[in-house]
């Protein structure tokens, strides 16, 4: 490091760092609605998968947060909630099915995740998320290592336990806090 | 030729990234497992190689010795954000399959090395043709790898053709990560027996 002092050997990166930052912005401002619009397509194509059986996939705001509704025929046979949480790297969004009285989860589908490759983004694979597929939401869902977990347990990714209980927490918060209010939703 | 159509070739062949100076490996072996994907991997990467070339070129006269590598990773890591959003909003499949490995584009060897190696000592103008040059050769080289252990490990050519093209049963090794290992080595190999004089 040169006698010249931190500043003024920096100014050239302080200045870059703040005119990019304002231009990228700029850039996300452009893009951001075309984004929000993939992710809510996105969403709509899960909940088909997420509550089987459902034909129709309608937003539902309830209290400030949206919600999922999954459709039959026009009737309603299960809800598709978003949720995210920080995981092992950054935030893991997912999509959890529930049916229609919120007892049952019917699918888990990941949104979006930058857990480490090859061990925490396991957690995307179709046989990790079938775990969740028919637990029953009465008790909380445990993380377990064993090779044939109970009826409240799924078994973690190997060497990846934070992504796995992130997961699972999320799936249980998330079921804890808005169970009552689309059980009583619309009724 | 001229010195600038060099500056652009160069990258092409002899001193193709990966298959020659062997760089940015991190990111063939993990995306490689399509054409599509190696192929949008390729273009993200020379996308902001080319403008992170240029403006480190222009900037070069300015850039203090001292904090030189700060400065190139504030530019490069905006061109990488800025090509992960238009990815999200305009190729958002692709940007779902590739997931962190765009974002990862920052610390990629090739561009930061780029940078270090040319950008830092050359005009503006022999500069972009070297991050184009670099670019098109680093998306070359995954586009051989993906269509290699698409077409053989999965059967598939995606891109091209929407039914199964290699009608014997795909070896599924060379969709996995030993599978991206031997694809590598072999190509590696063959680039060697190919240059030898």
């Amino acid at each position: 490091m040169s006698d010249k002092g931190y500043i003024t050997t920096a100014w050239l990166v302080l200045s870059l760092a703040l005119l990019f930052g304002a231009a990228l912005a700029g850039v996300e401002m452009l893009v951001a609605d075309r984004i929000a619009a993939n992710k809510l397509q996105e969403t709509l194509s899960q909940v088909s998968v997420l509550v089987p059986g459902a034909d129709e996939g309608k937003a539902y705001e309830l209290e400030g947060q949206v919600f999922y509704q999954a459709l039959a025929g026009g009737e309603r046979i299960g809800w598709v909630i978003p949720a995210a949480a920080t995981g092992f790297a950054d935030k893991v969004e997912i999509l959890i099915g529930v049916d229609a009285e919120v007892s049952t989860i019917t699918g888990l589908y990941v949104l979006a995740q930058k857990e480490t490759p090859g061990l925490g983004d396991r957690i995307r694979e179709d046989a990790w998320r079938a775990q969740f597929k028919g637990k029953s939401t009465d008790s909380p869902i445990a993380v377990t290592k064993v090779a044939k977990p109970g009826p409240f347990e799924i078994r973690a990714v190997t060497g990846a336990t934070i992504s796995s209980k992130t997961v699972a927490n999320l799936v249980n918060a998330t079921i804890a806090s808005v169970r009552e209010p689309l059980q009583s939703a619309g009724e | 030729m001229t010195t600038l159509t060099r500056e652009f070739t160069k990258g092409l062949w002899d001193e193709i990234p990966i298959f020659r100076i062997v760089l940015g490996l991190c990111p063939t072996l993990a995306v490689t497992t399509s054409l599509e994907n190696g192929l949008g991997m390729g273009l993200a990467a020379t996308f902001v190689l080319v403008c992170s070339n240029g403006l480190v070129s222009a900037l070069r006269k300015l850039i203090p010795a001292d904090v030189r590598v700060a400065c190139y990773i504030v530019i490069i890591a905006t061109f990488v954000v800025c090509v992960e959003m238009i990815m999200k909003a305009y190729f958002f499949t692709l940007s779902e399959s590739l997931g962190i490995f765009i974002p990862l584009i920052v610390v990629n060897c090739i561009i930061l090395g780029r940078a270090e190696a040319f950008a830092k000592k050359n005009g503006v103008l022999a500069s972009l043709a070297d991050g184009l040059g670099m670019g098109l050769g680093f998306t070359l080289a995954l586009c051989v790898l993906g269509s290699i252990r698409e077409l053989l490990g999965a059967g598939t050519l995606g891109l091209f053709f929407g039914e199964r093209v290699f009608l014997a049963e795909p070896f599924a090794f060379l969709q996995q990560a030993p599978g991206a290992f031997v694809t590598l080595g072999l190509l590696l190999g063959l680039m060697n027996v190919v240059g030898k004089k």
